[in-house]
């Protein structure tokens, strides 16, 4: 007998207790969908949140997007910068002083390591806990693109940031590989004592863009 | 059943470690271990409690977290083979190992394939379980821990002591001294004049493994959770060391837990929200890793997920203890129980200690290689307030106590199986009860100075090394109603 | 209403102390106790160290001696505990219908103390009187098994000339546990000496718990150590008045 079907045996002699006729797709009684939470302003809270696990976090206006990253950027000033298909070129800053590394045909892991910092857009956010998810979608490429530069900077339209973890699972598609970031890489091995940036991006920085007609002048 | 047999290894590693009470005499008594434990469990459940106080539903879905995996379950077959299913669909194959042997051999065989002979790890229970690094030496292949705990639990040539937190038995000072001494044997050194500032230490590590993750070919992983509808697989993590072997590498292999796997990937939302706020206090983790097979150009081009039994379908057919398979690896009840508070976790003897680690490895091991475990709490219930999926950790102890009694009890009765025998005939009637009041009173009054006894015979003594005991009154409780209440039908 | 007293077989024989507080503190409040002399001991020492056939005789045992009555008052919480959480459990696991009926019956008008005060009383100020520097350790099982929560602390508030004083990590086990403290007898003691320390940090005169197992524990560690520190069952202190203060 083959390990699968040795398994699948002792399984059914485990569960001989489970009635026949309970089926395995019925939702447990006690399964209710959690509480999906209506925060006031999830730009806000997710702007806070993010910015509570260390990321650097910029609000802007559609306008504005390009200075915004601009600046962003420049306090790295980065020689290398790794910013894939697909990110909107509305977006890009005007004046360049990086080398822009599209990974057409794909950098090698050397390549990307020696890469100053990656410029991408992401899938969906979670306000709540000031999470940024990446699909590997257009502007942000593969995963490796945004771990091994030590610098990422992400960029979301604040439509895109959804109130918390259940609605934003509904908003995804488990074909993509997903990543879930919330705030640069860190560790709690040493004591417990929370140290930010161990091999993952060690600084992340986040720009929100709003839209024009609202935050132009409350958020400069 | 298929471990029942008193000479069968266990397939948890290192259960040869002396009972608990042993082992855990001689933690008791390290004041600078009981130091860092207590600091960093004080610290990591404050840190629990104002995450989870943030949740006005949080009890809630710790109802729907121990709904949904104990409905798992009671399905788990269909489960596993809808999961099959969808991995293969994706791209991915699927191995199915009977026990740690086989689990060890397999992976064994998929990274020979491969022509490599080094892999790199992501923190993985189920391969700490089956003693994977070990057997891929022995076959001559180095795996290389990537979590900071598990590098220093590696280099140290030591044990995790703590599931989310494997070096926890170690301070700062202690990780100094290892990495400057160790490092340079297993890679690039650590940097001259290191300092204990963990900011230091967790950069000495990038360094030590950068270079290592941009060689790498072969990962091996374990899984939090996989989604049966999609093939989805789930790995939490902080550092960034998951998220380079789950990508970098061109093979990736994960050995998860036949009861890791969840119905769908909609069920992710209880989780992720569970999880994080659990294990370290924190809203989310800072990376989460889902993958769905193999993705074109992106990742592994060979997935291969490993499904283990080694004792878990022996542990699902107690329909009691079956419960402690909901385990999602939180550490939260370590973290707030008062015996690992004092002992740490390699009194436990196996990769999963404190109060899930005592109900778990008993069932997985077979209760005749762990007898002792189920005993190792006062029954206090910090830990089944805690889970997150409500395994009433409580009711599992004394259900194996009751498992580890009878599996003890042959034609020649244990010096304790005698005492139990006798106190039950005394209690069962207040005759015997009230003869026996007596008796003690007697004695008690004879090796009495002032009214308290300081040192008890027999077992007794273990009680008396520590604490007074007020010598029994002359006239019981029973025997004063009698003189006073002399009433009639009672 | 018929009010027994369990009295458990540990204040039967160490203790009788307390069940007299329990009397007296009934019978100040207008109500008549029995105490049903078949009673011995509920098993949880068996039940708790595995020993499941040896106890379910005093299960059986319990059932009989108190059934009649319409309340069961106990000074302990961990033995209502016993009663009402695994004595089901026992009757079940040995195919005794008959008997889980009985329990079924019984285990809900089994109270702890201040469960009883409060609860099926409606008491809090009960009258009492205890001018002293008090500490209360809220044992386990009153805390987490039986979820009393604050009603001891309402009872202790409402007693006149008492100090109540907080204890420091007062939910932290004390480590006793039955005969954990036997088995595992090093880290019972280590758990006492933290709880002994907390205890001594509060600067109390007295320790009051609603166990007295817990209290046997902790108040031979505070002797031990010539702390100086009494303990004082709960049932004892709302008992106590004035003039009658020992």
């Amino acid at each position: 007998m083959s390990s699968r079907q040795e398994i699948l045996t002792r399984i059914a002699g485990a569960l001989r207790d489970v009635p026949e006729d309970e089926g395995a797709e019925a939702a447990p009684a006690d399964r209710r969908s959690p509480v999906v939470r209506h925060p006031p302003d999830p730009v806000a809270l997710f702007a806070e949140r993010a910015a509570e696990y260390r990321a650097a976090v910029t609000r802007t206006t559609e306008s504005e997007a390009s200075a915004a990253i601009g600046a962003a950027l420049a306090a790295r000033s980065p020689a290398r910068l790794v910013v894939p298909h697909g990110f909107p070129e509305a977006w890009l800053p005007a004046r360049r002083t990086w080398q822009r590394l599209e990974d057409d045909p794909p950098l090698r892991p050397a390549q990307l390591d020696a890469a100053d910092g990656a410029l991408t857009t992401c899938a969906l956010a979670v306000a709540e806990t000031g999470t940024l998810v990446l699909d590997a979608g257009p502007g942000q490429g593969r995963r490796a693109l945004t771990l091994l530069p030590d610098f990422h900077l992400c960029v979301l339209r604040s439509a895109q940031i959804a109130p918390d973890v259940p609605t934003a699972l509904r908003g995804l598609d488990p074909c993509c590989p997903l990543t879930f970031v919330s705030g640069p890489s860190a560790t709690s091995d040493i004591e417990l004592e929370r140290v930010e940036g161990v091999h993952g991006p060690r600084v992340l920085h986040i720009v929100i863009v709003e839209p024009d007609s609202r935050g132009a002048d409350t958020h400069p | 059943m298929t471990r029942t047999a008193k000479n069968e290894p266990p397939g948890v590693v290192w259960l040869g470690t002396p009972h608990f009470p042993v082992a855990a005499r001689t933690a008791v008594g390290d004041p600078q271990l009981r130091e860092n434990l207590r600091r960093a469990t004080t610290t990591i459940r404050s840190r629990r409690l104002a995450a989870v106080g943030e949740l006005d539903d949080w009890e809630d879905l710790r109802t729907a977290g121990a709904a949904v995996k104990r409905a798992a379950l009671r399905h788990l077959d269909t489960h596993l083979l809808r999961l099959e299913e969808s991995v293969e669909r994706a791209g991915g194959t699927v191995h199915w190992a009977a026990d740690a042997a086989e689990a060890n051999r397999i992976v064994t065989e998929l990274v020979r394939a491969t022509g490599e002979r080094e892999v790199v790890k992501v923190k993985s229970m189920a391969t700490q379980e089956i003693g994977l690094n070990e057997a891929l030496s022995a076959a001559g292949i180095t795996a290389y821990e990537t979590d900071l705990a598990e590098l220093i639990v590696q280099l140290a040539d030591d044990r995790p002591s703590h599931i989310l937190v494997p070096a926890i038995h170690k301070n700062r000072t202690e990780i100094r001294e290892l990495f400057t001494t160790t490092m340079g044997q297993w890679g690039r050194p650590a940097p001259e004049n290191l300092t204990a500032d963990p900011a230091a230490l967790a950069e000495a590590a990038r360094l030590h493994l950068r270079e290592r993750f941009l060689r790498a070919r072969v990962a091996v992983s374990g899984a939090n959770f996989a989604c049966a509808d999609t093939g989805t697989v789930v790995v939490v993590e902080s550092e960034g060391n998951g998220r380079m072997c789950l990508t970098l590498p061109e093979t990736l292999i994960t050995v998860m837990g036949i009861e890791k796997v969840l119905p769908t990937f909609a069920d992710l939302d209880v989780f992720l929200q569970l999880l994080p706020r659990s294990a370290t206090g924190e809203r989310m983790n800072p990376y989460t890793s889902m993958w769905t097979g193999t993705h074109d150009g992106d990742g592994p081009r060979d997935f291969h997920l490993v499904l283990l039994d080694n004792g878990r379908t022996a542990t699902l057919r107690d329909t009691v203890g079956r419960q402690a398979l909901a385990c999602i690896r939180c550490s939260a009840c370590l973290n707030v129980c008062p015996v690992y508070e004092r002992t740490g976790g390699h009194a436990y003897g196996s990769p999963y200690p404190g109060p899930i680690g005592a109900v778990l490895t008993p069932q997985l091991a077979g209760i005749e290689h762990a007898p002792s475990l189920p005993f190792a709490s006062t029954l206090c219930g910090a830990c089944y307030d805690a889970c997150p999926v409500k395994i009433d950790i409580p009711e599992v102890l004394l259900h194996l106590r009751a498992r580890a009694v009878e599996s003890k009890r042959g034609p020649l009765p244990s010096p304790e199986a005698l005492v139990m025998k006798a106190a039950a005939t005394t209690l069962a009637s207040p005759r015997a009860l009230a003869w026996a009041q007596r008796a003690a009173a007697l004695g008690g009054r004879v090796l009495a100075r002032r009214g308290v006894l300081r040192r008890l015979p027999g077992p007794l003594a273990r009680w008396s090394a520590s604490r007074d005991t007020a010598a029994p009154p002359r006239e019981t409780f029973r025997a004063w109603w009698r003189r006073t209440h002399r009433r009639p039908g009672q | 209403m018929r009010i027994a007293l369990f009295v458990t077989c540990l204040c039967d024989t160490l203790y009788p102390q307390t069940g007299k507080a329990v009397v007296a503190l009934l019978e100040r409040l207008g109500h008549r106790v029995d105490f049903p002399r078949a009673q011995t001991c509920c098993g949880q020492m068996h039940f708790n160290t595995g020993y499941r056939p040896e106890a379910l005789p005093l299960v059986r045992g319990f059932a009989d001696a108190f059934a009649g009555y319409d309340a069961v008052v106990t000074p302990s919480a961990s033995c209502a505990g016993m009663v009402r959480e695994h004595h089901r459990t026992l009757a079940v696991q040995y195919g005794e219908p008959e008997l889980a009926a009985a329990v079924d019956r019984l285990a809900p008008r089994v109270h702890e103390l201040s469960e009883f005060l409060v609860d099926v009383l409606g008491v809090t100020d009960v009258g009492a009187y205890f001018p002293h520097r008090v500490t209360y350790h809220p044992t386990c099982h009153s805390l987490r098994m039986l979820r009393t929560g604050d009603r001891p602390l309402r009872l202790l508030r409402a007693v006149r000339g008492i100090e109540l004083v907080e204890l420091p990590e007062a939910e932290s086990c004390c480590g006793f546990g039955g005969t954990f403290a036997l088995k595992n007898a090093e880290v019972s003691a280590a758990m006492l000496a933290d709880k002994v320390r907390q205890v001594s940090a509060s600067r109390a005169d007295v320790l009051c718990a609603a166990d007295s197992s817990c209290l046997l524990h902790i108040g031979g560690g505070l002797s031990r150590l010539r702390t100086g520190i009494g303990t004082r069952h709960l049932a004892e202190i709302l008992a106590a008045t004035e003039g009658a203060e020992r």
